[in-house]
């Protein structure tokens, strides 16, 4: 039982109330970020607290712009895939492939079988990289520190994969346009079958650590619950629009490459929450191995790039050693590939929702105009209404589980 | 009388304050608390650094402190843009010293291929940085020989808080 003490001012007991003690009636202004361990550097939040309680959110992105889609103008078509690497760094084969799709709908090109299913590979390698580590580090800032070294570790096991193939660990850079790099290496596909198997166990693990972890349910449900309805007026996509009940995946959906090829199935959640979008990250990754493990089996030798001096680059051996090779190289290199004008938006599915491209082409090497539609911008400017009434101890599951990601939303 | 450890001769002096800095100095190595400013793509690799596989507890730079007071090595990790240096400069400032500074990755040193009017042409620009560590991102372990360069440098009394304390005072 407690006692309740009514204060009244101007009466006797006026007195005990100290101005010290006195609670201020006013809001209060705290600064998350922009440098902050849950904002990932790159974003700060001006937040009216009352108490623990959010009143109100101003969300301040813009830390990170690097002036991508300016940077594009002044570099030819193939010199954007570093760029694109840049953007949704978690992911960047997903980008990769994204800029590449678009730039070959205004050439009017289709790429080879086997080219198809070695972006489909590399893709949801990519995805399953993403998922990895938007889980393993909201795991970590909500106290979960384990999982994310599991996880983590399951992601260097891709890293070291990828690395084999394109040469970097992170910024691959290996889709071309027409095209990939260079092919498979010999003993990648048992590679990859063993890494999935490994990879399920470590999915399974982690299931075991954080979908029945009490601590880490408190934290993620029933927070910044979002409906079907507020998802699409928001323009969610991905994970976040898909736990919002909203099944929509430009895979299934919208099919490009060999998705229609391969059979896999759409996680949807039912309550919009973060544990939600947890759910749906941890299922997606076991469809993207499905996916790896269908595409592996179908995947048929053959040639890599289109077969097109005007877009894929010569061999080597003939840039060496014929005339005509030697200036198509040049001319590539130079002057970029020649795109006719004209002006094409493609979308495909990134690792945080439909990643759109908007390119507009003059003709020359390089685009008069580059705009990418990124998921993370889109569901950022739901943040504020999203966190408004929340804990502030809310806000770190719900960014999480949004997964800004600097270089893709302040591009 | 008993021990003759000190004396007034100021090189002896100078010989006993020298042998006193090489002991903190190697303590301060193998306990750097690290503060990483994570802004951009590097941090992917950060988080692989601090991971099992590099670990880099190992080399005594476990701790990430995300209090600039609590820590006393500054990696800047990721673009610095024109927005963000001021905050950088910021978070310098309220670390104690000594302290010191890693650049990770090219565009903390130089700006990296972002040449246009938002992004710093380097973290220096803001701060005095001690290492710079190339590579776009580096790999994890050009970030451990980074680290061991530092320490070395530490034990030196080379960093760049530590030099005008190792200059014994001109009278």
């Amino acid at each position: 039982m407690s006692t309740v003490q009514t204060y009244v001012l101007g009466q006797k007991n006026a007195a005990d109330l100290d101005a010290e003690q006195e609670l201020p009636a006013e809001l209060m202004t705290i600064n998350m970020g922009p440098s902050h361990p849950a904002m990932h550097g790159t974003i700060r939040m001006v937040l009216q607290i009352d108490g623990e309680r959010v009143v109100d959110a101003d969300v301040q992105p813009g830390y990170l712009h690097r002036c991508f889609e300016k940077e594009s103008e002044y570099a030819t078509y193939t010199q954007i895939f570093p760029y694109t690497d840049r953007l949704n760094y978690v992911s960047p084969m997903l980008n990769n492939v994204g800029f590449a799709l678009a730039v070959e709908k205004l050439l009017g090109i289709e790429t080879p079988e086997r080219c198809q299913y070695i972006r489909v590979i590399i893709g949801e390698m990519s995805r399953i990289t993403d998922h990895l580590t938007c889980i393993g580090a909201s795991a970590m800032e909500v106290g979960a520190f384990t999982a994310f070294l599991y996880l983590l570790k399951a992601r260097e096991w891709f890293y070291e994969l990828l690395e084999e193939l394109s040469g970097a660990r992170l910024t691959h850079s290996y889709v071309r346009i027409g095209g990939v790099a260079r092919d498979l290496t010999a003993d990648f596909d048992p590679k990859l079958r063993d890494l999935l198997n490994r990879t399920e166990g470590v999915l399974a693990e982690v299931e075991t650590l954080l979908t029945n972890n009490r601590i880490f349910r408190q934290r993620m449900e029933g927070v910044s619950v979002v409906s079907r309805d507020d998802a699409i007026a928001w323009g969610f996509t991905g994970p976040l629009g898909r736990a919002s009940g909203l099944d929509y995946d430009v895979r299934k959906d919208y099919p490009y490459l060999v998705y229609d090829r391969v059979e896999f199935d759409v996680p949807v959640g039912e309550h919009g929450d973060c544990f939600d979008r947890y759910l749906v990250r941890m299922e997606e990754m076991r469809q993207s191995i499905r996916i790896l493990r269908q595409c592996l089996d179908q995947i048929r030798p053959g040639p890599i790039c289109v077969d097109d001096l005007r877009v894929t680059l010569p061999d080597k051996s003939e840039v060496y050693n014929t005339i005509e090779a030697m200036i198509a190289h040049f001319k590539l290199i130079v002057d970029g590939i020649r795109v006719p004008p004209g002006q094409t938006y493609s979308f495909t599915e990134g690792g945080n929702g439909e990643l759109g491209f908007f390119v507009i082409a003059d003709g020359t090497g390089r685009p008069y105009k580059v705009h990418v539609r990124s998921p993370c911008f889109i569901a950022l400017q739901a943040l504020p209404s999203m966190i408004r009434g929340a804990l502030i101890s809310d806000i770190i599951p719900t960014f999480g589980m949004i997964n800004m990601i600097g270089g893709e939303c302040d591009r | 009388m008993g021990l003759e450890l000190t004396t007034t001769r100021l090189e002896d002096a100078a010989g006993w304050a020298k042998k006193a800095r090489d002991a903190a100095n190697w303590g301060r190595k193998y306990s750097l608390f690290t503060y990483p400013f994570v802004t951009a793509c590097c941090g992917m690799e950060f988080m692989s650094v601090a991971a099992s596989k590099y670990d880099i507890a190992r080399f005594g730079a476990e701790f990430p402190r995300f209090s600039p007071r609590q820590s006393d090595l500054l990696m800047i990790v990721g673009t610095i843009t024109e927005r963000q240096g001021p905050v950088l400069r910021r978070v310098y400032d309220q670390m104690a010293e000594p302290k010191w500074v890693i650049a990770f990755g090219v565009c903390a040193s130089t700006g990296g291929f972002y040449q246009n009017y938002s992004a710093m042409p380097g973290a220096d620009q803001v701060v005095p940085v001690d290492v710079y560590i190339p590579g776009c991102p580096p790999r994890p372990e050009q970030v451990l020989d980074a680290l061991i360069l530092l320490q070395r440098r530490i034990q030196e009394s080379r960093g760049h808080s530590q030099v005008a304390e190792a200059q014994p005072a001109r009278r």
